[in-house]
């Protein structure tokens, strides 16, 4: 197994651009790669992203792979599994890692178990061993009610990365770095699947995941009226409104609010819980939000153990009198 | 259309957070008590999306259930939900898998099932979280696979897939056989009928061991795994949460404003 060496992340690509994930991969990437004393590459995967290589780089890596073809316009299970199989197998890295996002999520289990390998997924935390120089993953399981920590003893030792949890290096453009391209070669007959629309969800203002604010609702707003106040108040405080499950499923809210382990992961400086009751599922999704404030009827919720101020009570009192005092504090 | 559907029993993942407790020596979680166990939730979605297709165009339902000390009022929900057969991997040498070797089990025995348009499993199970399972099945059996889909429609022995993405959907056309995971999107499953849960009741689910499926004890559970756990733990909550108090309700927000004020978080 000592052929295989380097530390190689997924740099992936959103609307032509890299995406935060690849940024803040090459952040736990590098440590890694220090600590084992070996290199970090990424590789890059798509139609027409070439150009990107420099900015790979300079977030950090110290390689660049490319696969650029018309092909892969379009993330597909079947053709991206080939053409990564055909990377790791001639770059052999020791460890691989990805985000874990849409993409992640359906190619690194696919990629490692055609590999011969195992992938840990929604990784918190990843550390090299001291004495046995494997990788140590530690993610959240149980919904996050518990972590573990897993090793792999295979290679590639393939992990997922949930986003918003490691720190990018900063962006220097002079760092150096090699960019070396690798054909896909591509056997079409083997993409068996279509990509026939791609649907965005349409949300006005500020994005969930830029927002500095996040005010969230929860099932026990009762309906989608309660998400108006909330709205009113999101409005006065710059940010956005997100949302847990139940609001989504009962289609209260657009699924694209949804917050939580199986939704999207945000980390504004403020998250304004209301009528939460705090589910790890859910805390999976905005625990790594630096002040967490809580609203809710019972004062058992278990959201008030994550939060740094709370107040007990009936929303509807409290999110009137509360937006009340802000755009007072605010105006003066 | 014959359809299988992969469903694992576990700890209620809604059950009170505070319940939640682990026993460090074995690195298990210790069962809430008095808390039955459940299908794990996406594998009830995984249930109701075959069901859905059945209602339009007729088929079979086979579901397939791996684990031990299976509770057959547990396992039986999606025969009451309308589903026609149920087997069970009940053996000691199938427990303490991991994503790998359960995989390779559920794949061995929808071998030996042999006939198969679909195949659907929820997209991650509720207590390891992995979402590994699924799309480990359609590798070892050569399928493509789909994930966290939202809808399905068939036609022409095609599927026509919604998959749930970070921002919206996309549409995915697939040819079958294929492998499906399914997210809660797909809304909430039926509930059984009185109907249903009687003919479960009489239903006797077929249990097959390692060797019913061609496999060595070996290659499965425990034995079978390639990532080892090192250490389960609960994360500390530091748990300060200061409550902001008032004359009345109304107070207390104002009182948490100026507050957030002071504390610079407005
Ligand atoms: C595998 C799996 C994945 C999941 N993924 C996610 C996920 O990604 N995101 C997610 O959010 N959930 C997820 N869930 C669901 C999760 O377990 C919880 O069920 C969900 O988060 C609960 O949402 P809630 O807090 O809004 O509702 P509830 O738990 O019902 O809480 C409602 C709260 O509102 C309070 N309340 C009621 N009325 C008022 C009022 N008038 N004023 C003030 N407070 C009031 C109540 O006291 C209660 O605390 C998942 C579950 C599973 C099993």
């Amino acid at each position: 197994m000592t052929e295989y060496k380097g530390v190689m992340i997924y740099s992936e690509v959103t609307e032509g651009k890299l995406a935060a994930i690849s940024t803040e991969l090459k952040g736990c990437g590098r440590k890694l790669a220090d600590d084992l004393g070996q290199e970090l590459s990424a590789v890059l995967v798509g139609s027409g992203i070439s150009g990107l290589a420099q900015e790979v780089i300079a977030f950090g890596a110290d390689k660049v792979y490319i696969v650029d073809d018309p092909l892969l316009k379009d993330y597909q299970t079947d053709s991206y599994v080939q053409v990564m199989e055909k990377v790791i197998k001639q770059v052999m890295p020791q460890i691989f890692l990805l985000g874990q996002t849409s993409i992640g999520r359906d190619l690194a289990p696919r990629l490692a178990f055609r590999l011969n390998t195992a992938a840990s997924m929604d990784c918190l935390e990843l550390a090299i061993d001291p004495d046995s120089k494997l990788m140590l993953r530690t993610k959240p399981v149980y919904g996050g009610n518990a972590q573990a920590v897993f090793t792999c003893e295979s290679y590639p030792q393939i992990a997922t990365v949930r986003v918003k949890v490691m720190s990018p290096l900063e962006r220097d453009t002079s760092r150096q770095g090699e960019v070396i391209t690798i054909e896909a070669g591509l056997d079409p007959s083997m993409i068996k699947t279509k990509v026939l629309e791609k649907v965005k969800a349409e949300v006005e203002g500020i994005k969930l995941e830029d927002a500095e604010v996040i005010v969230s609702g929860g099932r026990g707003l009762g309906s989608a009226e309660g998400f108006k106040e909330l709205e009113e108040l999101a409005k006065v405080l710059k940010g956005a409104v997100g949302s847990s499950r139940p609001p989504c499923d009962n289609g209260w809210v657009p699924e694209a609010l949804h917050i939580g382990l199986t939704g999207k992961v945000v980390a504004p400086d403020l998250y304004i819980a209301v009528a939460i009751s705090g589910a790890s599922q859910h805390l999976a999704g905005c625990s790594g939000s630096k002040n967490i404030i809580a609203i809710n009827k019972d004062p058992e919720a278990n959201i008030f153990k994550e939060a740094r101020f709370g107040v007990v009570g009936d929303y509807r009192k409290v999110i009137p009198a509360f937006t009340d005092k802000v755009k007072e504090l605010l105006a003066g | 259309m014959n359809m299988i559907v992969c469903v694992k029993q576990v700890i209620d993942p809604e059950a009170p957070p505070a319940s939640f407790k682990i026993d460090p020596s074995s690195n298990k979680v210790v069962p809430p008590p008095g808390v039955s166990p459940v299908i794990s939730p996406f594998d009830e979605n995984a249930a109701e999306a075959a069901l859905k297709i059945k209602d339009t165009q007729g088929g079979k339902i086979t579901v397939i259930s791996l684990g031990t000390n299976l509770l057959r009022d547990v396992v039986k929900k999606p025969l009451s939900m309308g589903a026609d057969e149920l087997i069970l991997l009940e053996d000691e040498a199938f427990t303490n898998g991991d994503s790998w070797s359960t995989a390779y089990a559920l794949a061995m025995a929808i071998k030996k099932i042999g006939d198969y348009d679909i195949i659907f499993c929820g997209r991650q199970a509720a207590d390891w979280d992995a979402g590994q399972v699924g799309l480990g099945i359609a590798e070892i059996l050569g399928l493509p696979s789909v994930t966290a889909a939202k809808k399905i429609d068939i036609t022409d022995s095609k599927a026509r897939v919604e998959m749930v993405t970070t921002d919206g959907y996309e549409v995915i056309e697939v040819p079958l056989p294929a492998l499906i995971t399914v997210s809660s999107e797909l809304g909430e499953p039926r509930y059984p009928t009185i109907k249903g849960i009687m003919a479960a009741k009489r239903k006797e689910p077929i249990i097959w061991k390692p060797a019913d499926i061609g496999v060595d004890p070996s290659q499965v559970g425990a034995s079978g795994r390639r990532i080892k756990i090192l250490k389960l733990f609960q994360p500390i909550r530091e748990g300060k949460c200061e409550i902001i108090e008032g004359e009345s309700v109304e107070e207390a927000a104002a009182n948490l404003a100026s507050k957030m004020r002071k504390a610079k978080l407005l």
